[in-house]
């Protein structure tokens, strides 16, 4: 069998890997890490999260890199995790300061951002960041209703995918429960959310 | 020996009680095989499935206390899926129906059921001690179980288990004529519990040596707790969080005095730093002090107890200590045998809180230290070679450096200098973990040297087959080998197959291993079960031979294929 089915076979030359071809180099995210191609090797699922810095060392040595290096090589992410390191039993578990990053989705918006929720106390602080980040859109604020000045006349509800993969109006329930359980945000446009009845939100004190 | 009755050799095989020896005496000669068999009461099993618990049954009637492990180690570290085995659940049904008059379970990385543990509840009318460390599969039911049935109960020990939370009415199961306890560690369970349950267990358990609270339980619970046992030679704080000026607070500090029987000290599950001071005056009769999932505590905090400690042997800590707080160690702690320094935040080089320097100052200042587990930034050959010229006793010596492939940052060179430093001069190294950037020289290194070495980890590293084969030649006491993400291939795995019958395990994934391969030493070795883990949608195993496997497990067994094994796993 080929390569060009993508199954990873012995490569009986196994030339030195060229330094600067496999050099990392900050970008864009890019296509997404599984080899779908046909099942590539026997077994493999690898998961690519969060990223590491890899620094391959010297430019004149040819070193053989472990399989999910080399992988992570080739990929134009810029710093690439592999699983299962570092060898750290439960390691969110420990020690460090509980850090909890989602994804905020605004529709429109070409990209995404990250926000950690750990560092807000509040349903308030959240979305007044939210709106710093997105400046040029407003939030529908639930909480204390008060109309915010509009600058392009498009009003955003936020709302979140939960652990059980349910999409929801944020602000329901206490901020804790909300940071435990929240995925993902998504910000929607107040116009298509019209339809579904969900212009009036709930009364939930942002002292929680 | 023979000229004596079997009463007297039973006798003196009492006083044997390490298991390799008592293994070693049942070899000599039938008649020792028999007395040996009928008088062992302890048996450690390191594979749950090298033997089934009807042989074991067989063999050893009298048995009262059963270690078991499951998974690999890497297991821990997520490159095991889910339900690849290791399930107690026979094993425990085989005891149950036999006369074994079990009395001590220790379980290691296998898979618990409630069912499990109900029945072993009520089975065994003497048992007294369950430990179970990295287990899963059970709930708060189970543990429930545990308490309300077994009414001798000693020990029940929960380390870093996932245990679904039913929340709060287990521990209210132990009944009021529960007055045995021993020791109780409930540190990794999530959910609330009734306090006033567990403070009126603790009135009541006299003999209470150990016991370990979780994140739930508040500071003025603790207080009250240590009230009614100041006996406590180990104490697990949960939630440790007041305001120093409370009258709760002055009241734990007041009760705290009283405690100087404790020895070890851990959990801080939730901390608030300015409450440490309390702490201060039980320090310097402390020999363990983990701090390693103390949340936010920063570097001065850790120094500042840290220096209170003169008797420290071993020590847990998180890296936010810093080199500087390790200098402090080193200064204080002339006792310290044991170190483990974890990562608080693995993915920040930035706030690179220990380095090469903080081990260094480690090694020059604890001349009793034997056993490290080092998480850092980055590691140069040459303070590895002053650490091995400073420590010559290390029996585990485990380095992780968090970014792997790292070279020396100094020189630029791969790391084998250090290591091969580091075992030539410990001879009495038992296990070691590699990082960093290696090449095929660091295993020619272990090889010539680490006669002695039990249990291997390597990760990126090595250039070729010659590294796996070094080892494999070179250490004749490796017992467990594991390795992920390394250029070893079929011609390494195959150059000397008898060797892994010598063996309890061997690990390799993502490395150049080939199906063929594999399928050849299945069939030459009957005495190996190779398993292969494939966790790709397609299941389709008459694939090429040429295909490199992605994780292969394989280990010697009396017992042939194991038939618990999921859909993903191939059994050649």
């Amino acid at each position: 069998m080929s390569s060009e089915n993508g199954k990873r076979l012995l490569e009986t030359d196994a030339g030195g890997l060229n330094f600067e071809a496999t050099e990392l180099t900050l970008g864009l995210p890019g296509e997404p890490r599984v080899t779908s191609d046909g099942g590539a090797k026997l077994g493999s699922k690898r998961g690519f999260s969060e990223t590491v810095d890899l620094k391959l060392g010297d430019n004149n040595r040819e070193v053989k890199l472990g399989h999910s290096l080399q992988e992570a090589a080739k990929s134009p992410v810029s710093k690439t995790q592999v699983v299962g390191w570092p060898p750290v039993r439960g390691f969110a578990k420990r020690g460090k300061k509980s850090c909890k990053y989602v994804k905020v989705a605004v529709d429109g918006a070409p990209y995404l951002r990250k926000v950690d929720l750990e560092i807000y106390n509040s349903y308030q602080q959240l979305l007044t960041s939210l709106e710093d980040m997105f400046s040029c859109f407003t939030i529908r604020n639930y909480l204390n209703e008060k109309k915010i000045e509009q600058v392009n006349g498009i009003e955003y509800m936020p709302t979140y995918e939960d652990k059980d993969g349910d999409w929801m109006l944020v602000g329901d329930v206490p901020w804790q429960m909300f940071v435990e359980s929240c995925k993902r945000l998504r910000l929607m446009k107040s116009s298509e959310a019209v339809g579904l009845g969900l212009t009036t939100g709930p009364k939930y004190s942002s002292t929680n | 020996m023979n000229y004596f009755p079997d009463e007297v050799v039973e006798h003196v095989f009492d006083f044997i009680t390490s298991h390799k020896d008592r293994n070693s005496v049942s070899l000599v000669c039938k008649s020792w095989y028999k007395i040996e068999r009928y008088s062992r009461q302890r048996v450690f099993i390191g594979n749950c499935y090298s033997i089934t618990p009807q042989r074991l049954i067989a063999r050893f009637p009298g048995l009262k206390s059963l270690t078991l492990k499951g998974k690999p180690h890497f297991a821990d570290f997520n490159l095991v899926p889910h339900d690849w085995g290791g399930f107690v659940d026979p094993w425990i049904k085989a005891l149950a129906k036999s006369r074994i008059g079990l009395e001590e379970l220790r379980l290691k990385r296998m898979v618990v059921s409630d069912d499990s543990l109900e029945l072993l509840s009520k089975s065994f009318p003497n048992f007294k001690s369950l430990v179970l460390v990295s287990c899963e599969g059970f709930t708060t039911d189970g543990v429930a179980a545990i308490a309300a049935n077994c009414r001798f109960l000693r020990e029940l020990d929960l380390q870093e288990n996932e245990v679904e939370d039913h929340r709060g009415h287990w521990l209210s199961c132990f009944p009021e004529s529960c007055t045995s306890l021993v020791s109780l560690n409930f540190a990794c369970l999530k959910g609330e519990i009734n306090l006033a349950s567990l403070e009126r267990l603790v009135a009541r358990s006299p003999n209470l040596k150990s016991l370990r609270l979780n994140r739930v339980v508040p500071l003025d619970t603790l207080q009250k707790l240590l009230m009614r046992a100041p006996q406590l030679v180990d104490l697990g704080i949960g939630s440790y969080v007041d305001d120093p000026s409370s009258e709760v607070f002055s009241k734990l500090k007041a009760v705290i005095q009283l405690c100087n029987s404790i020895r070890s000290l851990s959990g801080f599950l939730e901390v608030a730093p300015c409450c440490m001071s309390a702490i201060y005056p039980i320090c310097e009769n402390l020999t363990f002090l983990n701090l390693s999932y103390a949340p936010g505590l920063q570097g001065n905090d850790l120094t500042k107890l840290v220096q209170h400690c003169r008797k420290l042997q071993r020590l847990w800590i998180l890296d936010c200590i810093g080199d500087k707080g390790l200098g402090v160690v080193a200064s204080t702690c002339k006792e310290l045998q044991e170190l483990r320094v974890f990562p608080s935040d693995p993915f920040d080089a930035g706030n690179a809180a220990v380095t090469e320097e903080g081990l260094v100052l480690i090694s020059a200042g604890c001349p009793k230290l034997n056993s490290l587990l080092y998480f850092c930034h980055q590691m140069t050959n040459a303070a590895l070679i002053t650490v091995a010229k400073n420590c010559t006793n290390f029996i585990r010596f485990r380095l992780c450096i968090l970014d792997p492939v790292k070279a020396d940052p100094v020189t630029n060179q791969p790391l084998d200098e250090g290591f091969g430093a580091i075992v030539r001069s410990n001879k009495s190294l038992k296990r070691l973990s590699l990082s960093g950037l290696l090449t095929d020289q660091v295993f020619l290194y272990i090889g010539m040297y680490a006669k002695k070495l039990e249990m291997l980890s390597i990760a990126f590293a090595g250039d070729s087959n010659k590294g796996m084969l070094y080892v494999l030649n070179g250490c004749k006491k490796l017992r467990k080998l594991e390795i992920r993400d390394c250029p070893f291939g079929d011609v390494a795995l195959l150059e000397d197959m008898g060797k892994y019958e010598t063996m309890r395990s061997l690990w390799m994934s993502s490395c150049e291993v080939t199906l063929g391969a594999c399928k050849i030493l299945a069939k030459k070795m009957s005495s190996l079960n190779v398993e292969i883990i494939n966790e790709s949608e397609q299941l389709e195993f008459s694939l090429d031979d040429r295909l490199l496997v992605d994780k292969m497990y394989l280990y010697r067994t009396l017992v042939g294929h194991r038939k618990d094994k999921p859909e993903y796993v191939l059994l050649l």
